[in-house]
């Protein structure tokens, strides 16, 4: 509602603007403004971005564009400007003009056009002025909004050209929001209470700022247009308020699934086997590592190189899990207490060896594109992208678990064999390898958590003990041997930890949750869902 | 009762006690003579360096000893046993701040220096009373104690027991960890309390309070080797053995085994919390890592390490595991893990009663193999 | 029998003490004391393997004073008491003649006692909180007035007007923080400008913060955050900050604890533009620096590995050090210790260090912005070298103490109101 109220307001104001249209521009002036780019210091640098972007011609936009991201450079020996592009140790590079390519280029031939974060802000407003009447929707959109914060009155006129040729409703409306956000800045002072009352429920951080800038006194003379601003921030604050109890339920999914994640494996190596596995975050640790080589492996495929390490992972944890319950865990059967010490020991044992093998440092896993980013809801609202492909990961991998537990003939031995090993084995389970492929089971699942972990945190030695405590509370708060308890656990956790966290800071808000679980524990001591019958008394 | 009914009650026909009691005294009287009678040139002299260390070894053998206690006997399993022993540190330790006064580096009267630091006017309550010795080691005794009291009683009444009282446990000291890294706490945070000068007015970088601090850690140890003792060879103790073996059934008998549980858990809380204000002045530093719970955990290995269940072996996992590590860290300090890690997973599997178990182990062996050979000869004459 | 093993092992546990003492004292022993396994092998390790390439480097010179440097490393696998266990093997029963260790806070205040007592020699290379001279140690890292307050005023001048401190939860950060607050607050900063925010160790669930700290830059003003967060923590964090689509030209973040090392662990795409402030760049221009690159990548053997700051540190330490020996011709600690006074020496970002008599550097300020290939450029940079104080001039209490170990003071904390030196053991 509140798009299209600007967004018609703003094409009066553009109707009656005057159309003029830049004079075109030499060939020679151009040059020489992009030239001016490689000033000595950073305040000479931001003159000569203005210079150039005073031109408003879009010829200047991919040579901003490369300074912006730091690939402009001077070729030391002809003086050009040029924009470099890393191939392996040297740089391709291209005339920054025209785009000719010149050939490939050892890096110490090149000086670097450098900038620092006050020119990049610089430098995003200029390209976005120039980027409102070219590049697509998306450009044109982006550009719109980039200019709401930094732009002050004296860009309305371009502007308002771009609003005039704009045929996207949508792009309009953004750049009606900007063109509001600007006259709000100053001017006229009907027109800027105008523009106030137009931003009210825009739920935009920038235009907030705006109205947050507006209302107070240090930077506004103007009683009227204060109280105005005060209002419309607050009544738009509201609205906002709900949105932030939606992201802090978001936060909590989120935790509670990576919580559920990291404890999957251990309700099944623990829960079900009652193998008290220590060495289940080395596990996780494992199958972020996994991502890592895959990554090294295959440094032309990042986008797909999370679909290949999770079934990689799987084998490999589970490969490590089956090993382990073949040499050490088969004859601890019956005595989970001593699991507990053997596990020990062989977290030890392979926390050294990717110490020896990968070195103490931390590996670098790269984020895939589209896991990066954010989707957004509104303005107000932005989910993620790595934080929402992990819960939804979770939950299918939750469900794939669940099916083949209920369903697979393997599940159905699985769970024959917990239940009662004795007849199991007389009905022909063979029940070592039922066993061994239990805990195979277990471990891979870790491993695939490891994958997801890998976008998250740090790849290194240290990963997997970050996570077995919290692994084991969520396993024993749920109820052991149950994988819908350990999720429900998980969940409760997670949105406890987050809706707490606010008011009681991140310290303070875990230490509350595990002096809750104790609480809890006292209240029904095998956990939320506790397995019926015998099996509870041991 | 006469002294030789009393020793023969402690130790029974135990000879592994036996041997074990002669070896510790002998190391606590002849550990200080070495180092002060015998010349630093002669190759029976014990350096400094080593008297610290062994003091250290035996305070960590008291806190293995305590866990022994409750798991060996009771088969209640503690992942969280750190906390007794580092809030008797913290509660020495606290004195020991005390003790330094104004010689601080801001030169403040009363408050320690990190206190000054981050701007506390006055001491918190809970400090007060710790610049008298004997309220700290009251505390030291009370303060896990009570913690004990308090935590058992919740979980024994509640029948929490198994892996459901390890892993809250492992919880209670966790939350304590994240509690004391807190500056807010009033613990010192991360860094603990360090930077001790002395206590009762002893230097703690004189040799004799050195020694005295080791003399006193094997009294301590010998005492509570003796008091277990008493403990599990009383009546009393025959209860615990049958809570590890059955509880349901010793609870359908009339056996109260919440309170019996309840009882045996504060005494190892408190000779847990002993062992730490005694390890606290040996090595000047106490800090929120030894609530860690990875440092339970290690406990527990020590005491699965020597053979649980015989108190002796809970003392010879401990010196031993830390004797090892102190010489791995220094001789192949990039592959310590790797030998100490395949030791546990060798000792878990070829040992399962622990170091103490191998003579035993041994000695079955050798009597099966004998016993073998008449049985085959039995069902096979003619061969 | 059971007896017989413990006292067994307690007398090897002894002879093997003796056996090490016994050897031949030809050789100068160079003590390395940093974790090779547990939390803080991430960072240690680095520093172990650079203290023993300056070792290699120097008995290739022909060692010191005629004869071989040895190094003896030790593990004190990131466990504080077990630090003062080591630091006392190293100097009793190995009698190494100078130590180089620790990173940690803790650690150093655990060994302290130990080095004192025994009158041993410390070189510390990592940036600290300050608050501190001991006479036995030399403190090569940045103290606060180094690294923290030249960051602020670059900040400053770009503009920034609220601030957001966050830290994780232990000294370093709450000293550091506590003297930007009253720094920011001199400055004209109102309080309602500054937030300060803790988080524990390995902290690595950011979203509330991260969102929290992008609605406080939304009031309007300029807002930058400065970070102590602490080694394992900041993946998470900047993973959290580039998700959320906070950019550097919005609210730059500069660390004091995120260096070149901890960078290779990570993807920095999302992080271009934010900054950190350091006395040493890998990227610095200058011929020491290349070579010394050149040579680190040689004893290594990997191309790829970074140089970070405290490893500049423990290389003018070292050398220092060498210097330090050669001129009074002796190893002996108080004589080394009197001849570091005044001593200079060159640094890797193309100037000189001195060593001041508060034990502390005199070092250049640079801060850099990330770049996508996870190395710094350097946008600013002191123009002289900053000299290191050991106590802070922006604390009422610390700012009534110096540190000097020449006459006439003589001490670590000299009060001067009181006119005498407090704390001191000796």
């Amino acid at each position: 509602m509140n798009f299209i109220r600007t967004f018609l307001a703003g094409l009066l104001v553009v109707l009656a603007a005057a159309m003029a249209t830049p004079a075109p521009v030499s060939a020679g002036e151009l040059e020489d403004r992009v030239k001016a780019l490689d000033a000595k210091n950073f305040a000479g640098k931001g003159k000569a971005i203005e210079a150039l972007e005073a031109l408003a011609d879009p010829a200047a936009l991919p040579v901003l564009r490369a300074m912006q991201e730091g690939l402009l450079f001077r070729e030391k020996a002809t003086k050009r400007i040029v924009i470099g592009v890393k191939a392996a140790r040297s740089f391709e590079i291209f005339d920054a003009l025209s785009g000719e390519a010149l050939g490939v280029v050892k890096k110490r031939k090149l000086k670097k056009i450098s900038v620092n974060n006050r020119l990049r802000g610089r430098l995003r407003l200029a390209i976005g002025a120039l980027a409102l009447t070219s590049g697509d929707a998306a450009a044109r959109s982006s550009a719109a909004k980039a200019l709401v914060k930094d732009a002050d009155p004296t860009i309305l006129p371009a502007l308002d050209r771009a609003l005039a040729r704009e045929q996207e409703v949508e792009v309009a409306a953004v750049m009606g929001v900007a063109r509001a956000a600007i006259q709000a800045k100053g001017g006229e002072k009907s027109a800027r209470l105008a523009a106030i009352s137009a931003l009210e429920g825009v739920l935009d951080r920038e235009v907030m700022v705006v109205l947050g800038t507006l209302s107070q006194a240090a930077n506004e003379p103007d009683a009227e247009i204060r109280a105005l601003a005060t209002e419309t921030l607050a009544a738009t604050e509201a609205s906002g308020r709900y949105y932030g109890m939606l992201e802090t339920l978001f936060f909590g999914v989120s935790l509670g699934s990576v919580l559920l994640l990291a404890a999957i494996g251990l309700a099944i190596t623990f829960g079900v086997m009652g193998v008290i596995n220590m060495a289940h975050g080395e596990m996780i640790m494992l199958g972020a590592y996994t991502t890592y080589v895959i990554q090294q492996v295959f440094p032309g495929a990042i986008e797909y190189s999370l679909a290949i390490a999770v079934p990689v992972a799987f084998l490999v944890s589970g490969a490590v899990g089956v090993v382990l319950e073949r040499s050490v865990i088969r004859f601890l059967y019956g005595r989970p207490l001593e699991t507990l010490l053997a596990t020990f020991g062989i977290s030890l044992v392979l926390q050294q060896a990717v110490r020896s093998i990968f070195s103490p440092l931390n590996r670098s896993v790269i984020t895939p594109d589209w896991m990066s980013g954010a989707l957004e809801v509104n303005a107000a609202l932005s989910l993620t992208y790595n934080r929402l492909t992990i819960i939804i990961f979770t939950f299918v991998l939750l469900l794939m678990i669940a099916a083949l537990l209920r369903y697979s003939s393997f599940g159905l031995r699985m769970r024959a064999v917990t239940q009662n090993r004795a007849m199991a084995s007389a009905m022909g389970i063979r029940t070592n390898w039922v066993d061994a492929l239990t805990f195979g089971f277990g471990s891979g699942i870790a491993g695939i958590a490891g994958v997801a972990l890998s976008q998250l945190t740090n790849v290194g030695p240290n990963l997997g003990q970050q996570y077995i405590v919290d692994s084991f509370m969520v396993v024993v708060f749920g109820g052991v041997g149950n994988i819908w308890g350990t999720t429900l656990g998980a969940m409760t956790l997670g949105i406890a930890n987050k809706v707490m966290e606010p008011w009681s800071g991140a310290v303070l808000g875990k230490i509350l949750i595990l002096v809750f679980i104790i609480l809890f524990i006292q209240k029904r001591p095998s956990g939320m869902f506790a397995l019926k019958g015998r099996a509870a008394e041991n | 009762m006469s002294a030789t009914n009393i020793s023969l009650r402690l130790l029974g026909n135990d000879t592994g006690a036996r041997v074990f009691l002669a070896a510790i005294i002998a190391l606590t009287v002849l550990v200080p003579i070495l180092n002060v009678a015998v010349p630093p040139d002669s190759p029976f002299h014990v350096p400094t360096y080593a008297v610290s260390l062994f003091g250290k070894y035996l305070c960590f053998a008291l806190l293995a000893l305590s866990v022994d206690l409750i798991w060996g006997f009771c088969g209640i399993l503690s992942l969280g046993h750190g906390a007794f022993f580092a809030i008797g540190g913290y509660a020495i330790g606290m004195y020991m701040m005390r003790e330094i006064g104004p010689r601080g580096v801001y030169g403040h009267p009363e408050l320690p220096d990190f206190m000054v630091f981050l701007n506390w006017t006055e001491l918190p309550w809970f400090w007060l009373g710790f610049d008298m010795f004997w309220f700290a080691a009251a505390m030291v005794v009370v303060a896990p104690g009570l913690l004990a009291f308090v935590f058992g009683w919740l979980a024994f009444r509640s029948r929490v027991s198994g892996v459901y009282f390890s892993i809250i446990s492992q919880a209670m000291t966790y939350a304590l960890m994240l509690a004391f890294f807190r500056n807010d706490m009033g613990f010192g945070g991360n860094n603990g309390l360090t930077d001790f000068k002395d206590i009762l007015g002893f230097n703690l970088q004189a040799n004799a309070t050195r020694i005295t601090l080791f003399v006193f850690s094997g009294v301590a140890l010998i005492g509570a080797f003796a008091l277990c003792r008493f403990i599990v060879a009383s009546k009393m103790g025959r209860v615990l053995i049958a809570i590890r073996d059955a509880e349901a059934r010793a609870r359908f008998v009339g056996y109260r085994t919440d309170m019996y549980k309840l009882f045996v858990f504060s005494v190892s809380a408190v000779l847990a919390g002993i062992a730490g204000a005694l390890y606290v002045p040996q090595v000047g530093i106490i800090n929120p890592g030894e609530f860690s719970p990875l440092k339970s955990i290690e406990i527990v290995v020590w005491v699965a390490l020597g053979g649980r269940g015989t108190l002796y072996g809970a003392v010879l996992g401990a010196i031993s595991v830390n004797a090892l590590k102190s010489y791995f860290t220094a001789l192949a300090p990039e592959i310590w893990l790797f030998l100490l890690g395949g030791l546990f997973v060798l000792v878990t599997v070829a040992l399962p009663r622990g170091l103490v178990g191998l003579r035993g182990q041994l000695a079955r062996r050798r009597a099966n193999s004998g016993a073998l050979k008449p049985k085959l000869a039995e069902r096979d004459p003619a061969s | 029998m059971q007896g017989k093993t413990i006292l067994g092992m307690a007398t090897a546990a002894a002879t093997f003490g003796f056996a090490v003492t016994a050897m031949a004292a030809d050789t100068i022993k160079v003590g390395v004391l940093h974790s090779l396994s547990g939390t803080m092998a991430i960072s240690e390790t680095t520093l172990k393997d650079t203290v023993l390439m300056l070792v290699e480097e120097q008995n290739k010179k022909g060692g010191v004073l005629g004869k071989k440097l040895e190094a003896v490393v030790v593990d004190p696998a990131s466990d504080w008491p077990l630090f003062a266990e080591k630091a006392r093997e190293l100097l009793e029963v190995h009698k190494v003649d100078v130590v180089f260790g620790n990173w940690t806070s803790v650690s150093r205040k655990s060994v302290l006692p130990v080095i004192e007592e025994l009158n041993g020699l410390l070189f510390y290379p990592v940036q600290y909180e300050g608050e501190e001279s001991s006479k036995n140690v030399f403190y090569t890292g940045a103290a606060p007035n180094q690294q923290a307050i030249p960051a602020v005023d670059y900040l400053m001048d770009q503009g920034i007007q609220r601030w957001v401190l966050a830290g994780t939860d232990y000294v370093y950060p709450r000293t550091t923080n506590k003297i930007l607050e009253s720094y920011l607050k001199t400055k004209g900063v109102a309080a309602e400008d500054i937030m300060i925010n803790y988080t524990p160790f390995g902290h690595s669930d950011w979203q509330t913060i991260v969102s929290d700290i992008k609605s406080f830059g939304a009031a309007g003003k300029k807002t930058a955050v400065v970070s102590t967060i602490n080694g394992d923590a900041n993946v998470p964090f900047y993973k959290e900050l580039g998700n959320q689509g906070i950019k550097a030209e919005d609210i730059p973040v500069v660390a004091f604890s995120v260096g070149e090392e901890e960078l290779s662990g990570i993807d920095t795409a999302p992080l271009v533009g934010h900054l950190a402030a350091w006395n040493y760049f890998m990227s610095a221009d200058a011929e020491v620096n290349e070579d010394f690159i050149a040579k680190w990548h040689a004893f290594i053997k990997d191309e790829k590995r970074v140089t970070n700051d405290p490893m500049e540190a423990h290389y003018i330490g070292f050398n220092m050090w060498v210097k330090a020996v050669e001129k009074s011709g002796t190893t002996d600690v108080d004589t080394v210790r009197s001849a570091m006074y005044g001593i200079t020496y060159p640094n890797l970002t193309g100037g000189v260090a001195v060593m001041n008599t508060n034990h502390h550097l005199t070092k250049p300020v640079l801060i850099g912005e990330i770049q996508s290939d996870g190395q710094f450029e350097t946008v600013w940079q002191t123009p002289g070298g900053v000299i290191g104080d050991a106590w802070t001039d922006f604390l009422p209490d610390s700012a009534r103490i110096v540190a000097d170990w020449t006459a006439p003071i003589t001490c670590g904390n000299f009060n001067i109101d009181t006119g005498k030196c407090s704390g001191q053991n000796y």
